[in-house]
């Protein structure tokens, strides 16, 4: 706090809120900007001529020129660049060449299905890592140490689109574990009226439970491929506050107090690193939602990556540069909020 | 007999040679350079799996050099008669779609993986340290602007960008390496920034400085040195995820363009036959796992020796 918290305190405080809050927004805000300039530039380098793309080469001079003018492209860039901002603050994205709607409207469609895939694997990281890293750090050194240490290593080095090939390979192709690609079997599809767009909220909402079921054995084995890639994150971050508690002087405390050692694991040491590993998570939510671009195009699962990779095939700009646009806002706003949530759960970072 | 005291002397000369590197008071600068090298290197050679990833990564280096003498058939060249074939005497891997050997497809693919790493190494981490020292060690308004940019690029999903530089750019290996390098320079920039302010205040600095030595030397030739060391941990353990996104954007047909085998390009063309002939698809994979893997484990053993301060990432 500030050296006048003897006069106001609670005035300081708000002030001082007020003043990290709004550096925040202009961080944001200019990162955000950032983003938007690097995907104008891209627009602008791109080889095509989104005139004649528009009217035709066949096009006589004067309906050339008119469209010209339409699109603003005779303004000079710095004016381009602020159209352009406007545009996208008002949820203006332009129009896919590929499916005909406006970029806004095939985003909304399709984001739900990555929303879904990422949010299961992060819980599959979740509920898997936590406990595989404290094992880890209590029992450092030892077998499920080494266990840690392979997995990690293991998810540095595979290619996530390979290693989801090989699981369709092993337990479609081979075992008929799993059912094949794509988020329902083609039976169900068309079936639900979506309301949120994830189909297991959708389904259980409707009461349909021949379809939660299929979609939940269709969503298992891509939510596993791609969250083994946050159980390593989080299996191994875990690891490493664990070992930097367990070396604090209050375990040795609740020890010789004579607390038992489950928990002073589960609940003292693990209770305090619950504020570091939200921001790991969050990190990880946001890393998923990149490394969903490839795990789709392997499931055919028809969400953002599926659609971004799509489009990137048949030059569709506008689709490629919005998708974009919409992937780095989540993941500028994942950062924040994971930053926010730390100081809001941590008095220590205020 | 004559063997053993052959021996000996060659073991004695080794132990004054050893006790010459080892020497706590070197007589030459050359002398006290190569005894910290030596050190460090038998620090690394105790680190067994920093061995293993050596010794993955000078496998793929000899296979790139030797590619056409090693590969047993042609990489592109097309054999109808044998297409699909498993995996047997003669074609130790197996054969793709064209008839073609997949081993010696592997083989010359290592030239475009090294070619791919190297280049985004060249490209992306003197940038980084350029713009990094630069930032830390002129300080003021240049540092704000230049660390502003380096954590907007941070800000951003890295694959996504890459995705849309290629798209821009058109697919094809150069772009590939482009892409990759535009996304790969910030975390360099950031180390070397905070490498240069904690050495940026010490006395042989304000030496130098008062020995009338201007910005331009004192950061080529006192800051830059010194960062690094921690710069080569991090591009070795950058390497991995180098060619995983590599192949990433072969696989999804960004990249290198077929015929050339590239490993992620040749995963995604034997995709279509995976359920019955699994192979195709499968050993490509490996190769990118084994070099991935290697260098990970050179990384990790290379910051141990190099950068101890650096635990964990």
């Amino acid at each position: 706090m500030g050296q006048d918290s003897g006069t106001s305190p609670q005035g300081s405080r708000v002030w001082h809120y007020g003043r990290k809050l709004s550096a925040l927004a202009a961080t944001v805000a200019l990162t955000f900007i950032g983003l938007l300039f690097v995907t104008f530039l891209i627009g602008r380098v791109v080889p095509i001529d989104p005139v004649l793309a528009a009217v035709g080469d066949r096009a006589p001079a004067e309906v050339y020129e008119r469209v010209r003018i339409e699109l603003g492209l005779h303004l000079p860039l710095y004016q381009q660049f602020l159209v352009y901002i406007g545009k996208v603050l008002q949820g203006d994205l332009g129009q896919s060449v590929l499916t005909a709607n406006a970029v806004t409207t095939d985003i909304a469609r399709v984001f739900p299905a990555t929303l879904e895939l990422a949010t299961a694997a992060t819980l599959f990281g979740i509920v898997l890592g936590i406990p595989m890293g404290v094992l880890a750090a209590v029992h450092q050194g030892r077998w499920p140490d080494q266990l840690l240490r392979v997995v990690g290593l293991f998810g540095y080095s595979v290619p996530v689109f390979w290693l989801g090939l090989m699981g369709l390979l092993l337990f479609y192709g081979r075992l008929d574990w799993a059912p094949g690609p794509g988020r329902l079997d083609v039976f169900y599809e068309g079936l639900l009226d979506p309301v949120t767009g994830v189909i297991l909220i959708d389904s259980a909402l409707a009461g349909e439970w021949d379809i939660f079921r299929n979609a939940l054995a269709h969503i298992t084995l891509p939510a596993a491929i791609l969250g083994y890639f946050s159980l390593a994150y989080i299996s191994r971050m875990t690891r490493s506050f664990m070992l930097e508690q367990l070396n604090q002087e209050y375990i040795t405390t609740a020890r010789v107090k004579g607390v038992s050692e489950r928990a002073v694991v589960w609940r003292h040491a693990l209770g305090n690193v619950r504020i570091p590993l939200v921001t790991v998570i969050a990190l990880s939510y946001g890393n998923l939602l990149e490394g969903s671009v490839l795990t789709e195009t392997v499931f055919a699962w028809p969400g953002l990556g599926f659609y971004l990779t799509q489009s990137l095939l048949s030059a569709d700009m506008n689709a490629v540069l919005g998708g974009t646009i919409v992937v780095g806002a989540v993941f500028i706003g994942i950062n924040l909020l994971s930053d926010a949530l730390y100081r809001l759960m941590d008095p220590r970072a205020r | 007999m004559t063997t053993s005291s052959a021996n000996s002397i060659a073991t004695h000369r080794h132990d004054r040679l050893r006790q010459w590197l080892l020497s706590t008071a070197p007589r030459s600068r050359r002398q006290a350079r190569l005894g910290r090298a030596y050190i460090a290197w038998l620090t690394f050679i105790e680190n067994r799996l920093a061995m293993i990833g050596l010794g993955i990564i000078i496998v793929l280096v000899a296979a790139a050099a030797l590619a056409p003498i090693i590969a047993p058939y042609a990489p592109n060249a097309p054999n109808l008669a044998e297409r699909l074939m498993p995996m047997s005497s003669a074609h130790w891997l197996g054969t793709d779609e064209l008839g073609r050997d997949i081993l010696s497809r592997i083989i010359h693919g290592s030239r475009l993986t090294l070619y791919v790493i190297v280049l985004v190494a060249i490209i992306a981490a003197p940038v980084g340290l350029l713009i990094g020292t630069v930032a830390g060690y002129i300080g003021g308004w240049l540092d704000v602007v230049l660390m502003r940019v380096t954590d907007i690029f941070l800000a951003f999903p890295k694959l996504i960008l890459a995705l849309a530089f290629v798209s821009a750019l058109g697919p094809g290996i150069e772009n590939a390496i482009i892409a990759i390098a535009i996304t790969a320079w910030p975390p360099y920039a950031r180390i070397a920034r905070a490498e240069t302010i904690t050495i940026r205040k010490a006395d042989f600095i304000k030496a130098a400085r008062l020995q009338g030595a201007g910005p331009i030397r004192l950061i080529w030739g006192h800051v830059m040195p010194l960062c690094l060391s921690s710069l080569i941990v991090r591009v070795t353990l950058d390497m991995a995820g180098i060619i995983l996104t590599a192949a990433g954007l072969g696989f999804l047909g960004l990249g290198a363009q077929p015929p050339l085998p590239e490993w992620g390009a040749m995963i995604s063309s034997g995709r279509k036959f995976m359920l019955d002939q699994w192979w195709v698809a499968a050993m490509p994979g490996v190769a990118i796992f084994v070099v991935s893997l290697g260098f990970n484990l050179l990384g990790d053993g290379l910051r141990d020796v190099l950068d101890p301060k650096a635990e964990g990432r």
